[in-house]
């Protein structure tokens, strides 16, 4: 039950539900109900497409329990913990990007740009390239060995990009051009580590440093997912401060916001989403990179959106599954490819749209 | 920001009393730091002909440069150690170039001259060159390398500059990184599927200037020479543009042109560099900002200093590659990014930043 209320600023309408009130603007809102569709049906398709094909209308009955015995094997055993892997992945680097673009001020803030990824990636080639049989251990170890790496890896490398920016205070520039150069570091050692070992592993860890969702599981989705749960809310929550942070830091410490305690603990949250996802699916590029730019565009806000970035994010990595899945026959092309064949075509539409509007 | 950006020329503001100590104090500083650049080149050079893997007399360092007899230290420093530094001092002083142009025409402290499709253009070209017709040697990647440079960094300005008020910061840093990350999927879709190509193709992703044919020097030599004279010339631009768009079109400065001449220069500068060594990635990102440390924000000082330092940067990390991991090599964008980054960080924790 909205009440409106006439307001004196054009497109910025107050509305007041009970005790809780805010400002209605229905772009935003559009964006993100329209990604929401494009997310379920992306989704429904991933769990219907494959060998075994399964209609959507199947797929979403057998989802809530019905379906046959071969169906409901498909759906919960093979296909469902693997959409959701992506899903989850998707959200949480659309998500990260935000934050981190919002922080940095700079729309070429990514977790790729800050080292996040690349510490995670060098991580996990040293265990698959130096760990000799590592790389293809079979059970536990491959199953949790490689994603704990990557996820330690990834932290380490979030703390100390905060670490050496700090002085006195992190502040935003000094951030962004650590994390560059830290991310040039681990980059390189990446590199260089695929020179050292030979081909066949170098093949192994490119795989994986281009993001694969081969043989994703519910030991996968599980920690992922709780991970996720706990982070999420916490993340939206606070980020209600993420508007007053696009200003430069004299006008946030004017606003009376703690700066340094408010950056530190958004960019903690922001490596720790980055991080998790690389340690699921390895480190899918581009998209945190790229979706809150698109959500930005479509949405006609200021900054980028976190809602509508976690979900074009899940949106452009489930879809890219289905893709990489189906696509190519029996070659299964890393998701990783995907995400950019698909992501960078609308991103540039994008760009030239807006053009032609000022031009119009 | 203390730079006096005068764009008609800071000789007037020079006379001015108080602020003109400062000025000149500062040309002065600028002046020293070009000398003390230039020496530090000529010292790297040095040691990149002198010290290698193989361990070889001075006398006979001297008589392979001057009077060469043929023994196999003359050939070892004729064809293997001059070509490496020419190509290095190429390379580095192309990349630090390239990078001031790239961070000045978009604004932005974390554009790499590679951002703007032209390494992940050569890089494609490359793997073209290694999957389609197993050319395995340097001479045959270079054309294809370049040829794929330009294609990506045309396509990158083609999409940035649609719409009136042609290209912008935004839409140039974002239309280059899209393409880039497109076409880097395409070409880890042929590195994928093809072992031969990644074998190849993970060296070469290095980047090295251990060239394996002087031949090549020559080839790339114009291109070079012809990027840099005009990004020097467009140093003017982009010192008004530095000022804002609208301030740069109200002076009287020509955008359009100044924008599309920059991104010719990088261009051409990165994609030559790129096309001999593979993608360096690391100098034209840090080399900018450690030279604004000394020159301030003015781009006519930046960006000599900025190609003399790249220059420096590439040939003394390639000695330190020969150093360390003897008898093998490590290389140079490997060492360039274990030696440089920590220095980069330390330098961006210690002083104010100049900001773009």
């Amino acid at each position: 039950m909205t009440q409106v209320v006439e307001s004196g600023v054009a497109g910025r309408r107050p509305a007041r539900l009970g005790p809780f009130s805010g400002v209605l603007r229905w772009r935003p809102l559009v964006a993100l109900l329209g990604g929401l569709v494009l997310l379920l049906a992306v989704f429904v398709l991933d769990v219907g497409l494959g060998e075994y094909q399964i209609s959507p209308v199947e797929v979403l009955q057998t989802l809530v329990g019905g379906g046959d015995r071969a169906q409901q094997i498909i759906v919960l055993e093979l296909r469902l913990p693997r959409a959701l892997t992506a899903l989850l992945v998707g959200a949480a680097l659309g998500l990260s990007g935000a934050i981190m673009q919002t922080l940095a001020r700079n729309p070429l803030a990514s977790p790729d740009m800050l080292g996040i990824t690349w510490g995670a990636g060098t991580a996990a080639t040293t265990v698959i390239v130096l760990g000799g049989t590592a790389g293809s251990l079979a059970g536990a170890l491959a199953d949790y060995g490689l994603p704990l790496v990557a996820l330690a890896g990834g932290l380490l490398t979030g703390i100390a990009v905060y670490g050496l920016a700090y002085r006195r205070g992190v502040d935003s520039y000094r951030l962004v051009l650590v994390g560059v150069g830290v991310s040039a570091l681990a980059g390189n050692a990446t590199y260089w580590l695929l020179t050292v070992g030979d081909v066949n592993e170098a093949g192994r860890a490119l795989v994986w440093l281009t993001g694969s969702l081969n043989a994703r599981g519910w030991e996968h989705v599980v920690p992922t997912a709780i991970a996720l749960c706990a982070l999420v809310p916490l993340t939206l929550i606070g980020a209600h401060v993420l508007g007053a942070l696009q200003f430069d830091d004299d006008t946030v410490r004017g606003l009376g916001i703690r700066t340094d305690l408010t950056r530190g603990v958004l960019l903690l949250a922001a490596v720790v989403l980055a991080s998790i996802a690389t340690a699921a699916a390895g480190p899918i590029q581009f998209v945190a990179l790229a979706t809150p730019q698109i959500a930005l565009r479509l949405a006609h806000t200021s900054r980028p959106p976190l809602l509508s970035s976690m979900v074009f994010g899940a949106a452009l990595v489930v879809g890219a599954d289905v893709i990489s899945r189906t696509a190519f026959g029996s070659l299964e092309l890393p998701v990783g490819i995907v995400t950019a064949i698909l992501g960078a075509p609308y991103l540039i539409y994008l760009l030239i749209r807006r053009y032609r509007e000022v031009r119009a | 920001m203390s730079g006096s950006l005068a764009v008609g020329g800071p000789r007037a503001a020079e006379q001015a009393a108080p602020g003109g100590a400062r000025l000149r104090e500062r040309r002065r500083r600028r002046l020293i730091g070009i000398a003390v650049l230039v020496v530090a080149l000529l010292v790297s050079c040095v040691l990149s002909v002198v010290v290698g893997a193989k361990t070889i007399p001075l006398a006979e360092v001297w008589s392979g440069l001057f009077a060469p007899t043929g023994t196999e230290n003359d050939l070892i420093i004729r064809e293997l150690r001059v070509p490496r530094t020419i190509v290095g001092v190429l390379a580095g002083a192309a990349l630090g170039l390239a990078g001031a142009l790239m961070q000045g025409h978009t604004r932005n402290p974390i554009a790499d001259p590679g951002i703007l499709g032209i390494t992940q253009g050569a890089a494609l070209g490359v793997v073209l060159a290694i999957y389609t017709f197993s050319v395995t040697t340097l001479v045959g990647f270079i054309w294809f390398g370049f040829a794929g440079a330009m294609l990506g960094a045309l396509a990158v300005f083609a999409i940035g500059s649609i719409g009136r008020g042609g290209p912008t910061p935004v839409t140039l840093a974002l239309a280059g990184t899209a393409i880039s990350f497109l076409l880097q999927a395409i070409t880890s879709a042929l590195v994928l599927t093809d072992q031969q190509t990644m074998d190849t193709y993970r060296f070469w992703k290095v980047g090295s200037i251990a060239v394996t044919d002087p031949s090549v020097i020559p080839q790339v030599l114009p291109f070079v020479l012809i990027g840099m004279v005009l990004a020097l010339t467009n140093a003017g631009g982009l010192n008004a543009l530095s000022l804002g768009e609208d301030v740069a079109r109200s002076l009287g400065h020509r955008v359009e042109w100044s924008r599309r001449a920059g991104i010719a220069a990088i261009a051409v500068l990165v994609g030559s560099a790129v096309a001999i060594c593979g993608p360096i990635g690391f100098v034209g990102l840090i080399v900018p900002h450690v030279a604004r440390f000394f020159t301030g924000a003015d781009y006519r000082w930046l960006l000599p200093f900025a190609g003399l330092l790249g220059a420096a940067l590439v040939l003394l990390a390639d000695v330190l590659g020969r150093i360390v991991a003897r008898p093998s090599e490590v290389q140079v964008g490997v060492m360039l990014a274990m030696v440089g980054a920590p220095f980069f960080i330390a330098l961006v924790r210690r002083r104010k930043m100049v900001r773009l």
